[in-house]
């Protein structure tokens, strides 16, 4: 839910990345942090184990310019993937105005993917959102891996609803802020219509 | 949607951090924080050049987030207050209105039973303003004004965000 503050002329919106353990989703908001002028963004938060998987989420503060004299910021959010950490999802996705579905295109994560899709689509609606009425953008990660699935065949598993979609490889950037700023524009998009 | 945008007004704005100003100096605090149950901070005073707040804000929201996912798992709607006690610092965390989140950080100056005390009186303040705010955005959507200042941006000045 963006916020809107008349009083300091700014606006706030949050983008959350969702996607299975290890697709890469922390890497994209690293990506992000690591390129964008010191200016421009605030200190990333990691809520990390020791071995760098995501316990709780990655934050990150991004101000991205001015938009009729309103400052706008958007806060990536990335969720923890692995299945068992349900609960917390659920409370990052609350609030959200714009979702990063990130898919990584390794054929044996094929079944990771399409569960962790539905299970977007589940906690969404929880909170009382419908992903098909939400800015929503679906990245298709490690197209650089040898084993990767077809697009196509990506596209019929994970993008039936046709949304905007983005091939990528995180760990060199391809596609990262492509992504960011399509999601981003639907989210800009939608505050237009007032919703 | 599934609740309703939160939109801060000047005259509200001030009225506000009026009224955190005052606990300030009343709790003896060193920074307090107003932050929305999303994660996104309202207004701040204090000493607030010292910390990064947007980060505090994110982390204290995913703090009450969590512990109110414990609270529903044994039955409690929320745990209204979170206290934590540092070496110097403590941070006293309560909810404000259902929806607001009062961050007050407080060190050996002060005591909890001050800023409990404190806090108590200056919720029930803010809790009316937050109302009024919400009660307000209502009645202009009921209206069909809108002062929303996206209304009229056009393609192109989102495109000039990220050139």
């Amino acid at each position: 839910m963006s916020f809107i503050n008349y009083a300091s002329r700014e606006i706030n919106c949050k983008i959350v990345y969702y996607g299975p353990g290890l697709c890469g989703k922390t890497t994209n908001l690293q990506y992000v942090y690591q390129r964008t002028a010191p200016g421009a963004k605030g200190k990333m938060i990691s809520l990390a184990t020791e071995t760098e998987r995501t316990l709780f989420f990655d934050f990150l503060p991004l101000a991205l310019g001015e938009i009729r004299g309103f400052k706008t910021r958007f806060h990536l959010y990335t969720v923890p993937g692995q299945v068992f950490y349900d609960a917390s999802r659920k409370l990052i996705l609350k609030g959200v105005d714009g979702v990063v579905f990130v898919a990584d295109s390794q054929e044996e994560r094929m079944d990771a993917n399409v569960e962790s899709q539905d299970n977007l689509r589940i906690n969404l609606k929880e909170q009382g959102y419908d992903l098909d009425k939400l800015p929503y953008v679906v990245q298709y990660n490690k197209r650089d891996l040898p084993n990767v699935v077809s697009i196509e065949e990506l596209r019929k598993e994970l993008n039936l609803t046709n949304v905007p979609e983005y091939e990528a490889c995180a760990t060199t950037g391809e596609g990262v802020f492509e992504t960011l700023k399509s999601v981003a524009k639907l989210i800009l998009i939608d505050l237009k219509k007032g919703k | 949607m599934s609740t309703q945008q939160m939109v801060m007004y000047d005259e509200e704005f001030q009225e506000i951090n009026a009224v955190i100003e005052r606990l300030l100096k009343e709790a003896n605090a060193k920074v307090i924080f107003l932050v929305d149950k999303n994660g996104q901070l309202i207004s701040g005073v204090g000493d607030t050049e010292r910390f990064d707040t947007t980060s505090l804000a994110s982390l204290t929201a995913g703090n009450i987030a969590a512990t109110g996912g414990l609270a529903k798992l044994i039955g409690e709607k929320e745990f209204s207050i979170l206290f934590h006690e540092g070496e110097k610092d403590n941070l006293h965390i309560s909810i404000v209105g259902g929806r607001v989140i009062l961050v007050v950080l407080f060190d050996t100056r002060s005591s909890l039973g001050l800023v409990r005390l404190r806090v108590k009186k200056c919720s029930e303040e803010l809790s009316s303003i937050f109302g009024k705010l919400l009660q307000k955005a209502e009645d202009k959507e009921k209206r069909g004004v809108s002062d929303f200042p996206f209304a009229e941006i056009t393609d192109d000045d989102i495109d000039n965000l990220f050139s």
